[in-house]
């Protein structure tokens, strides 16, 4: 039973992934970029959880419902001020702006809230669980595959089925031709990475209650949503999925056989995948 | 009444000094021909015009309104559409998606992706097509279709008849009269002197950059023309437009 | 209409001949003059300057590896910790840590092989979060080894014995000859076949593919030389400090490090990380006091930098001046023809193929 245990464990895990994962595809999707600060601003919204939690007797809803479309106007005037701006400038320049980004928001987060972990408190969503047989689900760990869900069936529609969303595509097709339409390209590039931030933003926070965290963890966070990213197929959303579905999956196993091979054997998987399935498992265009 | 006019146009493009003192008027319900060679300046005039390229010197107005300095993704609303060089349809978008970006930022008039598939019955068929996958005919249709949704005062297309086979060229002619009818100027820019002369009610001949002759195609020879055209010295000795 | 052959002026490609050798001759200055620092200078400042060669290594490393090469990396972080730990397997084996630095250099180079292999398989900013991974891959393979100090690292057996002021000079020196190795060795492998072929590649890869140029060789030879350059300063590193975290040395923070100066400095450029190394060094002894906020300024200046000054201080120096320390592009040296005195060169040059 065991095994039917961490294999539901893996596939929620995954489903965190895939929510971290789903704003740095959509950015590369249509702006073609990375943004090296993904898993800082994940972290920096738990923080700003934390804080708002702790200062008010604001209830947990309402912060969640303040953070995401705060962290929304954040990426949305990111883009229009510094992304923009680098992106005009060369792809080297955006990887290197995000990765001064990155530097940035960790060490502020680190000079403000020390290197002391914390977590958010959900109330009995922390823990609560419910039996199903022999194995246990935790409403967590089940709400956060379900926003997973929900998150990567959105911004896969968005593009295609919202006219700003094919505006989008058309942008990142061609933004000149795009602009003799009456696109504004910096406004489309906004509003993608706008939905990026909220969606990092959210996938810090379902983190941020489901194990401790700290200033440091970025950077793990970023890996494991490129991870899921390249596993699934690049550009391919429901690959994406999939894709944390796998290092979830692993990690898990991993994790029963020897709890310091864990981070490791995900990223074994991911070489082997570079290796010998480059294209991913699930390759398409989609966005 | 003047619809577009551009006044002491120039505009480099780099080093390059691709258009020079050029002025142009273009009046409600008129279609109005560039002709010239190949780097006459044509399209750089024409991505002026459109707002993609800013130009050095000069003014375009539209109604009236001072343009020259709007951003192309706003020359939309006031009225101007341009059908770029090459097509350029959005490749990973299908042909209905690619009329649909034409509705954007539309003013309101006659043209909608319906009316433009009334005009092209074969892109109801295709709507869910990769537009990659048309013949150079096809993906002119839809580029002309995406910026008629648009609805614009005028519409500039650029080489209309690049790439095409005659027959498609012709039917391409035969479509202006139409968008005319609909209230819509046309600024056409063409190598093919010929189908240019047909079509438009003034022609202007760009070589180098500047506009070395222009009138109404029935006051104009066909030897001046090939003069202006290539630059060709005349028979009173003169270099037309040769000018440095 | 004007044909070539009747230019009114002469035109001949040449390769600038004064500054390089003049540059040369002031190099060696420099060099020999720093060589002798350690006879003139307390420990403490030879210490410093230990750590300015080795940033200024990874720097040209990265310089290579991005500027010339076009492959971002925020990964070479592997290579500055395998190199630090090879200097530690073989010291363990008890060879000499001195001896074994150009070992830790070639081991970089060997394990680059198959690495190259697995990154070449992502472009652009892929590539860059990949070598990422593949630097935490060598990492947590490491701290697995019990023999080379697990999770906790290890000190450096081999060195207590030595007196420390000259085991400080050796090490100054050791870092001072590789650091003047590197400089050099990129600037001859630049100025080289592989220098031109990178130079189209960085341009137009397709193109450059298409008239015959190796691509993938050209781009892993490169990848290659950086891996080793940053392993052998990952073996300065470990013998100045006596001994390894691996959490620090394979830490993300050496890519930081690297990316900053070389932005700062001008990427492309062989001055550049030279420039930036230099204005780095001083920020981080002014700042160090600061803590995290010694971070979060680099942070904003690399941003700063990265959007407002694309071409580094040494590009913005050398496109306002022309001065070039280390030309690896070639000029189009054209000469009027006016009759008999035609032999002196009045009119501009013009530098083509130039590195930017």
């Amino acid at each position: 039973m065991d095994f039917v245990n961490t294999l539901v464990q893996g596939v929620m895990l995954g489903g965190l992934y895939a929510l971290f994962a789903a704003g740095l595809s959509l950015m590369f999707g249509v702006m073609r970029m990375v943004n090296l600060a993904h898993g800082d601003l994940a972290v920096a919204a738990a923080y700003l959880v934390v804080v708002l939690l702790g200062s008010s007797f604001l209830p947990l809803w309402l912060v969640i419902l303040i953070a995401l479309p705060l962290f929304a106007l954040i990426g949305y005037a990111t883009q229009r001020g510094l992304f923009s701006r680098s992106l005009k400038a060369g792809p080297l320049s955006t990887l290197l702006v995000t990765f001064g980004l990155s530097i940035i928001v960790q060490n502020g987060l680190l000079q403000a809230f020390s290197a002391d972990t914390r977590t958010i408190d959900f109330g009995a969503l922390n823990t609560g669980a419910f039996r199903l047989g022999p194995i246990s689900v935790s409403y967590l760990g089940l709400l956060t595959l379900a926003l997973a869900v929900a998150v990567i069936a959105g911004v896969q529609l968005f593009p295609s089925r919202t006219r700003t969303g094919r505006m989008m595509r058309a942008v990142s097709d061609d933004a000149d031709t795009a602009s003799l339409v009456g696109a504004n390209s910096r406004h489309l590039y906004a509003i993608a990475t706008a939905i990026a931030f909220g969606t990092v933003a959210l996938a810090g926070i379902m983190s941020g209650a489901r194990s401790s965290f700290d200033p440091s963890m970025g950077p793990a966070q970023l890996i494991f949503a490129f991870e899921a990213v390249v596993i699934g197929g690049l550009g391919s959303l429901g690959g994406t999925l999939a894709g944390g579905a796998v290092l979830g999956l692993t990690q898990a196993f991993a994790a029963q056989i020897d709890p310091s091979s864990t981070l490791l054997a995900g990223h074994l998987v991911f070489l082997a995948v570079l290796a010998f399935r480059p294209q991913g498992l699930i390759p398409q265009r989609a966005v | 009444m003047t619809l577009l006019e551009v006044q002491g146009l120039d505009v480099h493009h780099g080093q390059l000094h691709a258009v020079r003192d050029f002025s142009l008027a273009v009046d409600a319900g008129q279609t109005v021909a560039v002709i010239g060679a190949n780097g006459a300046g044509k399209s750089t005039l024409m991505r002026a015009i459109a707002g993609s390229h800013s130009p050095t010197r000069g003014s375009i107005t539209i109604n009236g309104a001072d343009v020259t300095r709007m951003p192309a993704h706003q020359r939309m609303r006031a009225g101007i559409c341009l059908v770029p060089e090459g097509r350029r349809l959005f490749k990973s978008l299908t042909v209905e998606e690619n009329l649909d970006t034409g509705a954007y930022r539309a003013a309101a008039g006659p043209w909608n992706v319906d009316a433009v598939m009334e005009l092209f019955p074969w892109m109801r068929e295709r709507a869910n097509q990769n537009s990659a996958s048309l013949s150079g005919g096809q993906q002119q249709a839809v580029a002309i279709g995406r910026a008629l949704i648009g609805n614009p005062k005028i519409l500039l297309i650029d080489e209309l008849s690049l790439g095409l086979a005659p027959a498609v060229v012709k039917q391409m002619y035969a479509l202006l009269p139409d968008i005319v009818a609909s209230g819509t100027a046309v600024l056409v820019v063409e190598q093919d002197v010929s189908q240019a002369l047909a079509a438009a009610d003034t022609v202007h001949c760009l070589l180098e950059g500047r506009d070395v002759l222009s009138g109404k195609p029935a006051d104009l020879s066909r030897a001046r023309i090939e003069q202006a055209y290539f630059g060709l010295t005349s028979a009173s000795g003169q270099t037309v437009g040769k000018g440095h | 209409m004007t044909t070539l052959e009747h230019l009114p002026f002469h035109a001949a490609v040449v390769r600038s001949g004064k500054a390089p050798k003049a540059t040369g001759g002031l190099l060696a200055a420099a060099v020999v003059i720093l060589a002798a620092l350690p006879y003139v200078a307390f420990t403490g400042a030879t210490s410093a300057m230990v750590t300015f060669f080795v940033l200024l290594i990874m720097a040209s490393m990265w310089n290579l590896l991005a500027g010339f090469g076009g492959m971002v990396s925020v990964g070479q972080q592997a290579y500055v910790g395998v190199g630090a730990y090879t200097v530690l397997a073989f010291a363990n084996l008890g060879m000499h840590p001195f001896l074994a630095l150009p070992l830790a250099a070639l081991t970089c180079a060997v394990f680059a092989i198959p690495t190259s292999w697995l990154a070449f398989r992502l472009r652009g900013d892929y590539f860059a979060v990949g070598t990422w991974v593949i630097a935490e891959v060598y990492r947590l393979v490491i701290i697995r080894f019990d023999s080379l100090g697990g999770a906790n690292g290890k000190s450096l057996p081999g060195l207590s014995g030595m007196d420390p002021v000259l085991r400080g000079a050796l090490t100054y020196w050791a870092a001072l000859a590789i650091a003047a190795l590197t400089v050099t060795g990129c600037y001859l492998l630049m100025r080289g076949r592989t220098g031109l072929a990178l130079t189209a590649v960085r341009d137009d890869e397709t193109a450059a593919r298409a008239n015959g140029v190796g691509v993938t060789w050209s781009k892993r030879l490169v990848y290659l030389v950086s891996a080793a350059g940053c392993g052998a300063a990952g073996g300065i590193l470990i013998i100045d400090s006596l001994s390894v975290q691996p959490n620090a040395i394979f830490s993300v923070q050496w890519s930081a490090y690297m990316i900053f100066i070389v932005i700062l400095g001008g990427i492309g450029y062989l001055e550049g990380p030279l420039l930036g190394a230099i204005v780095f060094f001083v920020l981080q002894q002014l700042l160090a006091g600061y803590g995290s906020w010694y971070l979060i300024i680099l942070g904003l200046i690399g941003v700063a930098g990265a959007v407002w000054l694309p071409h580094g201080l040494w590009g913005t120096i050398t496109r306002t001046t022309g001065l070039q320390l280390f030309p690896v592009g070639y000029l189009l040296r054209t000469e009027p023809v006016t009759g008999k005195t035609a032999g002196k060169t009045t009119s501009p040059k013009r530098r083509i193929g130039s590195s930017t």
